[in-house]
């Protein structure tokens, strides 16, 4: 059976020492079981951490690696890791691992979990460990079937292996791990609104602070990090912080190699593992072919339904933070998606922002009723049944619905693409407006 | 004098109500418990009657109505009848570009059904989901369990087929 993930990441040329994420990925697309797991070196940087490195270095190395958060937001792992109480009398502590992959234009996860899947429980264990987590869950979205399957098979491997359950490798550290599938809503993605979810309640944000390293779930001290992040711990303990901090192209200020892609009207969609600081032209041409033809590219996202739209100028821009920071918006997740010249950008704006509407967890004002606002604005605008007023409606709602005026980032990363595209395509919202003297037809 | 009518007197088998005791243990708090209990009653039913809220409840020792909040709130938990196969059409900005409101076209033309709606023979119920993760081979949709990539509005009627 052919995975879903199986694609250009299982085809390019890979190595250990450049594709730490990737090298161990079959040619054929099948997952990697524990035996192939373990030949391929694999539980080696967890016997490490466990047998031979004191809690506190392992988190000092992720720190100095300059890992940072892979599900969007790029916070350093290692500084996340630090807010854990140093409180030894908090001995029940969390990790939650963040596999409700749902942002729009993003398979990374996906992949990392279908085909190596004891790459992520590899990855948990040292997390665990540096966090002195004695329990961690996977919550998976419920749709990711097969990444469910072999996640569990795995945890049994590992379980009848030794790695996971009471004195891991001897080293006196006790680990469990869970998956725990969820039921639909993007906004379970949110790290609160994530821990409401595992403890069974609808899933809307929390306040913070408290922050979910003081009070997570149930209460306790808990973590939560991305599939990929975590994917990414082995290798810094591995192989080390130099040989790590070494893997960015020059000028980047990420450390590291990412699940970078590309997808839309391009010759070869896909994902591939490569170096933080590659221009985004070299991701666009080199390994996505560039435009299929007939299409030619009008703008692109760097990251995900909630960054922003670039024009095809800016695919000089490196992949990092501060690269795409540079010409205005963020990374996000690094699966770009090309938007060819087919594409209205308002129609496309209404598909986005119906998804952002309905994926509200309705929690806050700005978010719940002003996401819709913004459809019914943009279907008005997409039947050329707009009015004078509907651009200064939808600016404005870009500007109450943005950071920091709503509980979660959810409203900010659905109106981060609205502001952009008016910026680029205003005419595209302006010819939306109905001509003066002809009598605008009646809402459907 | 008034009565209250319950049509849908409510019981738990035996196989549901061990499968939610099981998935208590795994966590800290039993409420934890109450999305995997509305799906256990969903995979056995297809749906969650209103009275298998309270038998959850009661099995996890909160409100009925905290378990009703919670299966209104979630997508994939289904609060009325549907079809014996879903499909699930993936509605992302990458499959709106590649076209997934033809293949919405290409069911409603084999089946007749809307977004939402379920065939009146009982056999399909068709929604939308968020990003499916295939998005090299958008568009993409899932029926139950399956996920299929690169559909062809003329290639609705051939996938389907495999779903009596």
């Amino acid at each position: 059976m052919k995975l879903s993930s199986f694609g250009p990441a299982n085809r390019i040329a890979r190595s250990e020492e450049t594709h730490p994420l990737t090298w161990r990925l079959r040619d054929d697309g099948q997952p990697v079981w524990l035996d192939e797991y373990r030949q391929k070196n694999g539980y080696g940087a967890a016997r490490k951490a466990l047998t031979e490195m004191a809690q506190a270095d392992i988190v000092q190395n992720v720190k100095d690696a300059g890992l940072k958060g892979r599900g969007g937001a790029g916070f350093p792992t290692g500084v996340k890791w630090g807010l854990m109480p140093a409180d030894e009398s908090l001995s029940i502590r969390y990790l939650l691992c963040n596999a409700d992959e749902m942002e729009p234009n993003t398979w990374k996860d996906r992949l990392l979990m279908e085909q190596l899947p004891h790459l992520l429980i590899e990855g948990m264990i040292i997390s665990a460990r540096a966090l002195k987590a004695y329990r961690g869950y996977i919550f998976l979205r419920g749709e990711y079937v097969d990444a469910a399957r072999n996640l569990n098979r795995a945890i049994d491997e590992a379980k009848a292996a030794g790695l996971l359950g009471t004195n891991i490798l001897g080293s006196g550290f006790d680990f469990e791990l869970f998956v725990h599938t969820g039921a639909g809503r993007y906004i379970c993605g949110e790290e609160t609104a994530l821990i409401n979810s595992l403890e069974g309640r609808r899933a809307t944000p929390r306040a913070k602070p408290p922050f979910p390293a003081s009070v997570g779930v149930w209460g306790k001290p808990t973590c939560v990090n991305n599939v990929e992040t975590l994917c990414g711990v082995p290798s810094i303990i591995g192989n080390g912080v130099d040989w790590y901090r070494a893997l960015a192209r020059p000028g980047s200020d990420d450390m590291g190699t990412k699940l970078m892609g590309f997808s839309g009207k391009v010759k070869n969609p896909g994902i591939w593992e490569l170096p933080f600081g590659i221009t985004a032209r070299e991701l666009f041409e080199d390994y996505a072919g560039g435009m299929k033809d007939g299409y030619t590219l009008k703008c692109w996202q760097p990251g995900g339904a909630g960054t922003g739209f670039l024009l095809p100028e800016h695919l000089e821009a490196q992949m990092y933070a501060g690269g795409i920071g540079k010409v205005g918006t963020r990374m996000g997740t690094g699966l770009a998606l090309a938007v060819d010249h087919t594409v209205n950008m308002v129609s496309l704006l209404r598909n986005m922002e119906e998804f952002f509407a309905r994926e509200s967890c309705g929690w806050c004002t700005p978010c719940r009723d002003g996401l819709p606002w913004s459809v019914k604005t943009l279907r008005a605008l997409e039947r050329r049944q707009g009015s004078r007023e509907d651009l200064d409606i939808l600016l404005r709602l870009v500007d109450f619905l943005g950071p920091g005026k709503t509980f979660c980032a959810h409203a900010p990363g659905a109106v981060e693409p609205l502001g952009s595209a008016i910026k680029y395509f205003r005419d595209e919202f302006e010819a939306g407006i109905a001509q003066a003297g002809k009598t605008p037809l009646q809402p459907a | 004098m008034n009565t209250l009518i319950k049509t849908d007197r409510f019981v738990l088998s035996e196989a549901e109500r061990s499968a939610i005791e099981h998935e208590i243990h795994h966590y800290e708090d039993p409420r934890a418990a109450s999305i995997e209990a509305l799906k256990i009653v969903q995979q056995a039913r297809g749906w969650v009657p209103d009275g298998a809220c309270d038998a959850i409840s009661e099995i996890l020792g909160i409100p009925a109505s905290d378990v009703e909040g919670v299966a209104t709130f979630y997508s994939q938990i289904f609060r009325v009848p549907v079809g014996r196969h879903i499909i699930r059409v993936c509605d992302s900005m990458t499959c709106y570009i590649g076209g997934h409101e033809a293949v919405l076209d290409g069911i409603r033309q084999q089946i007749g059904i809307e977004s939402g709606q379920t065939t009146a023979d009982g056999r399909f119920t068709l929604i939308p989901v968020c990003c499916l993760g295939n998005c090299d081979k958008a568009p993409a949709l899932m029926i139950d369990d399956d996920t299929f990539g690169d559909i062809q509005p003329d290639g609705v009627a051939a996938l389907l087929e495999a779903y009596p």
